[in-house]
């Protein structure tokens, strides 16, 4: 019973992931705009860009964790 | 759950009907695992349930029923010590983490010293991509953290070698992810955090602490503003840590997962798509969390050594 | 984690149950791996502080030079080659007013000898022409003698011829005085 709720709770800690995955689409979808704005500029903004998607992303990572957890280590 | 029709597969885990456990791939084990045989049969309920034996050394280990009766009949039964939990791992054991780091280490002497032995000034290619990799962090201080930072350059070169490698390596089949453990990937942020925060004391001494104080808010929100940053420094190593951690595990466990489902012939063609793909992403994201690790330590680096915003 | 029990067999049951729980959070194992990651890194930073990195920065500073020597030289070469074109040009520019000074000299030269030659010329033809003129002054005077020898031999035939007798003198006379005119 325990680990079926451990089950439930690692299920809905992944939707974790797909939020992350919104935080990306934006972070990506908004250089893109940028970048067609003002190309010249796109390219010393590249480190920027990865700097943000891999932050959006560790919050996603974090809710994967916590999914994990919940299915292996509780 | 197992269908009836895997057979092979129930015989491992009972749990979740997969061939194999999509995290055993990360267990820690030695190279040079023991064995022993079991010379006698423990008394029954001496350890809890279950049957038990006695081995040569004195150890007394758990037995599966075909086992025991295997003993009964006078047929030597080797137990692995390390699957058994008799052999230990200490902190001296040469482990798969040792071999999978060590050759780590071989893959870099191979590009960056055996490719570059030739010293060419039209370089073959080994030695581009050797340039290339130099060239590449080179930049990256140069245009994160400043002129300033290139003294620093052996040191990021080094994570970034070092990540590159054991995530491109942690993708061959078979193979054991180094950066894909926590206990890994925290002593490298924190070897940064550490480097970082001493290093900005010591440059800057007390204005170091201007970096919380942000000069270019309003001077009510300050404190408060102060505090949130205060906790995202020391955010800073756990997520820098997690992230790439958190990275090369999920893809490989996901990877796993598929690969399981092929298992069960009806969607083993999707399955098999699926993980083709999967490698295909992971490769991506092996370089591009080795990148993100290595500019995030240029832009904390850049912290230290100028720390007014 | 594993809710340790009964030692070792447990323990052993519970690896049996294989690997429930991450691997990752298995703090048995984090002294090993830290050691080796240790003992890594530290390997990888004298390899590449000691060997790799002054060795790939000299080849790319070599590199460099080369290519910023090579330019200046392309550059030196380029210069020399521009420098050689003037001279030329002001060689060529040179001989043209040269070649053009002989040109005229030589035909100042032919032209004084022409003039030279043409009035040489000009004194023999002048020469020429009054020995001719001469010449013929004198062919005149003998013909015009030899007219009047004629003339006085017709007019004795004649006037022997129609009868008459005259004597010599008169006619001549009268002849001399004809031709006179």
């Amino acid at each position: 019973m325990e680990g079926d709720l451990a089950h439930i709770g690692a299920g809905l800690a992944a939707i974790g992931s797909g939020a992350a995955a919104i935080g990306v689409g934006n972070v990506a979808g908004n250089f893109l705009s940028g970048a067609l704005r003002n190309p010249s500029a796109a390219a010393s903004q590249t480190a920027t860009l990865f700097i943000g998607i891999a932050f959006a992303e560790a919050l996603g990572i974090f809710a994967f964790l916590v999914a994990l957890l919940l299915m292996f280590a509780v | 759950m197992a269908t009836e029709a895997q057979g092979e597969a129930a015989a491992h885990g009972a749990e979740g009907g997969l061939a194999f456990h999509p995290m055993d791939q990360f267990i820690v084990k030695p190279l040079f695992q023991a064995y022993d045989n079991v010379v006698a049969l423990g008394e029954p309920g001496s350890g809890g349930e279950g049957l038990t034996g006695l081995t040569e050394s004195g150890h007394e280990v758990a037995l599966t029923a075909k086992q025991a009766l295997e003993v009964e009949a006078g047929g030597s039964v080797a137990i692995n010590l390390f699957e058994a939990g008799i052999q230990q791992v200490h902190w001296y054991t040469i482990t798969n983490v040792t071999l999978w780091m060590a050759i780590t280490v071989l893959a870099i002497v191979v590009l960056l010293i055996l490719g570059t032995s030739k010293r060419a000034t039209i370089p073959n290619r080994t030695q581009s991509v050797a340039e290339l990799a130099y060239g590449f962090v080179y930049k990256m201080i140069e245009d994160v953290t400043g002129k300033d930072g290139i003294k620093y350059f052996p040191y990021v070169m080094t994570l970034f070698m070092f990540i590159v490698f054991a995530n491109f390596l942690g993708l061959l089949p078979m193979a054991f992810t180094t950066t894909s453990h926590i206990a890994v990937t925290a002593v490298l942020a924190f070897a940064v955090f550490f480097t970082v925060t001493i290093l900005g004391f010591v440059k800057n001494g007390a204005h170091f602490l201007e970096l919380f104080w942000v000069k270019s808010a309003p001077l009510a929100l300050r404190p408060v503003l102060a505090i949130i940053e205060l906790i995202s420094y020391f955010v800073r190593p756990v997520s820098h840590s997690v992230r790439l951690a958190g990275n090369m595990m999920a893809g490989h466990a996901v990877i796993k997962v598929f690969a399981g489902f092929a298992a069960i012939a009806a969607i083993a063609p999707l399955s098999v798509v699926a993980v083709a793909a999967m490698y295909g992403l992971e490769v991506l994201v092996s370089f591009i969390q080795a990148y993100v690790f290595t500019i995030l330590t240029c832009v904390y680096l850049k912290d230290a050594l100028h720390p007014s915003h | 984690m594993a809710t340790e029990t009964h030692g070792a067999v447990a323990e052993a049951a519970d690896h049996a149950a294989s690997g429930a729980g991450m691997p990752q959070l298995d703090f048995a194992h984090f002294p090993n791996q830290i050691f080796w990651l240790v003992v890594t890194l530290v390997v990888i930073y004298l390899i590449l502080n000691r060997v790799a990195l002054p060795r790939i920065g000299a080849v790319l500073a070599h590199r460099a030079s080369t290519i910023t020597n090579d330019i200046a030289a392309a550059n030196d070469l380029k210069r020399k080659a521009e420098e050689a074109e003037q001279a030329y040009d002001k060689a060529l520019a040179d001989a043209r007013v040269e070649a053009g000074r002989i040109a005229a000299e030589a035909k100042a030269e032919i032209q004084a000898d022409l003039n030279a030659a043409i009035a040489k010329a000009d004194t023999q033809i002048s020469v020429k022409t009054a020995e001719g003129e001469k010449a013929i002054a004198e062919i005149r005077a003998g013909a015009v003698d030899g007219i009047r020898a004629v003339a006085k031999d017709v007019a004795a035939e004649l006037v022997t011829t129609l009868g008459f007798k005259a004597d010599k003198g008169t006619i001549d006379g009268a002849v001399e005085d004809r031709v006179k005119g």
